[in-house]
């Protein structure tokens, strides 16, 4: 008994085809894969929208933004 | 696999793709390399981490459905036929699993399509997501320091799943519509993945806008030039590498090509007509040292430009590769890299495009000329070993040309990034732009540094009590 449509790695070879394990679950796995490749972007979505906030409430001042502006300038370093 | 002959070719083959797509992994390592050699100190991260996620969601869109789009649009689908079943290349298919080759459990699939595709469609598959990649690499360095990552990525998938693939299928396919009735022939991808992934860049910048600061009060543009010219120059030469196994991928290794009576095994391009790796490596080589050496003439000694300008020749003979003799290839490459140069400078002036990187020039427009051209140069040629389909001429390369630039590329560019500017979702706020993009990153390593200094502060507390701050 095996998971999958292999238990011998004898006899006719050729008449060998999917050699995956839980052979006929490739839909089931296929949603399951959008779902997964969907619920990253809503994810990465949000922890984005938080970040891109905190980052304007933090420096979104003119004090906090001429301070980043003369930490790039090298005349002021 | 009826006999050894067979055997061998199709294990060969598989090997020979496979081979490939480790060469091509380089160019994405270069594309990262060359994009942070290019940002400014501030957006380094953001940068690196923009193109980085390139390559697993890519990847797993081009399974779930670029794979599939390749092999069921040739015919458009209802330009010159319906959608083509292709049983093989659906994500759920069991040919995309480890398999044999013996006969199918699923109904669609015939015991043929197993024997063939059982050891070439992986390597198949991931030759041409390396294309993918690239497609989408090529857009990423155009958008540096100003786009939303979530934005870029959509954007990303889009080309590099999706449309890409669309023409791909069209003019890039043995039996795409394009090959059929207008003899569209573009053998190493000048159109199909620089034409296209250089105007849909073009699409998104408009939208998108310049960068804070890079034009003056004037209108007249300010050189962001790249912040770290090492890291520019091993990028490149990495993408120059990796543009081999590009080329490799591009061909079919071994194939029988006689018509009729005996045996001719030859390597062919992705039509299948003959071509061989010996007169791509020779145009390959020569394509680059054109473009390399009108690019250093017209940019006056340049480094950023030379180097952009051997990629831009490779891509400008690219079309025509697998039949060019190698002169030929040379002076195309030089012809096509001077107009280019000068368009970028005009195109930036004129209409105020911020590219940060020069990709819409080096790939768009150089991929653009590089179709037309073919288009004359082959005149007459076949097309495709088909009879039955057109011949390559100038007018069917020019539409082609213009398909893949604008139809496939800016429009869509355009079109989708709007939208996420619409709502709000393309650009960076303005603050953020002028801290820096990796603000989440300075943030939380302002807090590390204040927290180790504290603990130093602590230490020579404890050890020098009465000289302690």
């Amino acid at each position: 008994m095996s998971t999958g449509n292999v238990e011998s790695w004898t006899g006719n070879m050729a008449e060998i085809g999917a050699a995956y394990p839980f052979v006929g679950i490739e839909t089931p796995l296929m949603i399951a894969g959008v779902v997964f490749w969907v619920w990253w972007h809503i994810c990465q979505l949000r922890s984005e929208n938080r970040e891109l906030e905190e980052a304007v409430k933090k420096h979104g001042n003119a004090e906090s933004l001429n301070k980043a502006i003369d930490a790039s300038d090298p005349n002021k370093q | 696999m009826d006999n050894e002959l067979t055997a061998l070719g199709i294990l060969f083959t598989e090997f020979y793709y496979w081979v490939t797509v480790v060469f091509m992994f380089l160019i994405h390592v270069g594309f990262c390399m060359y994009e942070v050699g290019a940002t400014r100190q501030k957006n380094h991260m953001h940068t690196l981490m923009k193109n980085t996620m390139i390559i697993p969601l890519i990847t797993v869109t081009f399974y779930f459905f670029g794979w599939w789009i390749y092999f069921a649009f040739p015919n458009g689908p209802w330009i010159i036929g319906d959608l083509i079943a292709a049983p093989w290349a659906t994500a759920n298919s069991e040919l995309m699993g480890t398999h044999l080759g013996g006969p199918p459990v699923q109904g669609a699939l015939t015991a043929d399509d197993t024997a063939f595709w059982a050891h070439i469609n992986g390597v198949f598959w991931a030759a041409f997501l390396l294309f993918s990649w690239t497609a989408a690499s090529i857009v990423s360095g155009a958008v540096i320091e100003r786009i939303r990552s979530s934005a870029f990525w959509f954007l990303a998938i889009l080309i590099g799943s999706v449309f890409w693939v669309i023409d791909a299928s069209w003019g890039w396919h043995p039996d795409g519509w394009m090959v059929q009735k207008l003899g569209y022939h573009d053998a190493y991808a000048s159109g199909v993945i620089h034409a296209v992934a250089g105007g849909f860049a073009l699409g998104i910048l408009i939208p998108l806008g310049a960068r804070i600061g890079k034009f003056d009060k004037d209108g007249n543009p300010r050189n962001i030039g790249p912040r770290n010219p090492w890291l520019v120059t091993v990028g490149l030469f990495l993408i120059y590498t990796g543009f081999w196994g590009f080329y490799a991928a591009c061909n079919v290794p071994m194939i029988d090509i006689q018509d009729g009576e005996g045996i001719l095994f030859s390597a062919t391009n992705i039509y299948l007509g003959p071509t061989t790796l010996s007169a791509i490596t020779l145009n390959f080589l020569m394509s680059l040292a054109g473009g390399m050496m009108a690019a250093y003439l017209v940019s006056k000694g340049d480094a950023f430009w030379t180097y952009s300008g051997g990629l831009a020749g490779i891509i400008g003979a690219s079309a025509g590769n697998d039949l060019y003799h190698p002169i030929q290839s040379m002076f195309i490459a030089a012809f096509v890299v001077v107009i280019i140069y000068k368009m970028h400078f005009w195109v930036e002036r004129r209409f105020k495009i911020d590219d940060a990187v020069g990709a819409v020039a080096v790939h768009g427009y150089a991929g653009f000329l590089g179709v037309v051209i073919a288009g004359f140069m082959l005149w007459g040629y076949p097309a495709s070993p088909n009879p039955e389909y057109a011949t390559i001429n100038p007018l069917g390369n020019f539409i082609g040309a213009v398909i893949m630039f604008l139809v496939l590329g800016f429009i869509p560019g355009f079109f989708f990034a709007s939208i996420l500017k619409a709502f709000g979702m393309l650009r960076v706020p303005e603050a953020v732009e002028i801290v820096g993009l990796d603000v989440s990153e300075t943030i939380a390593q302002e807090f590390e540094d204040a927290a180790m200094l504290q603990a130093e502060r602590e230490a020579v507390m404890a050890s020098y009590p009465s000289g302690a701050k």
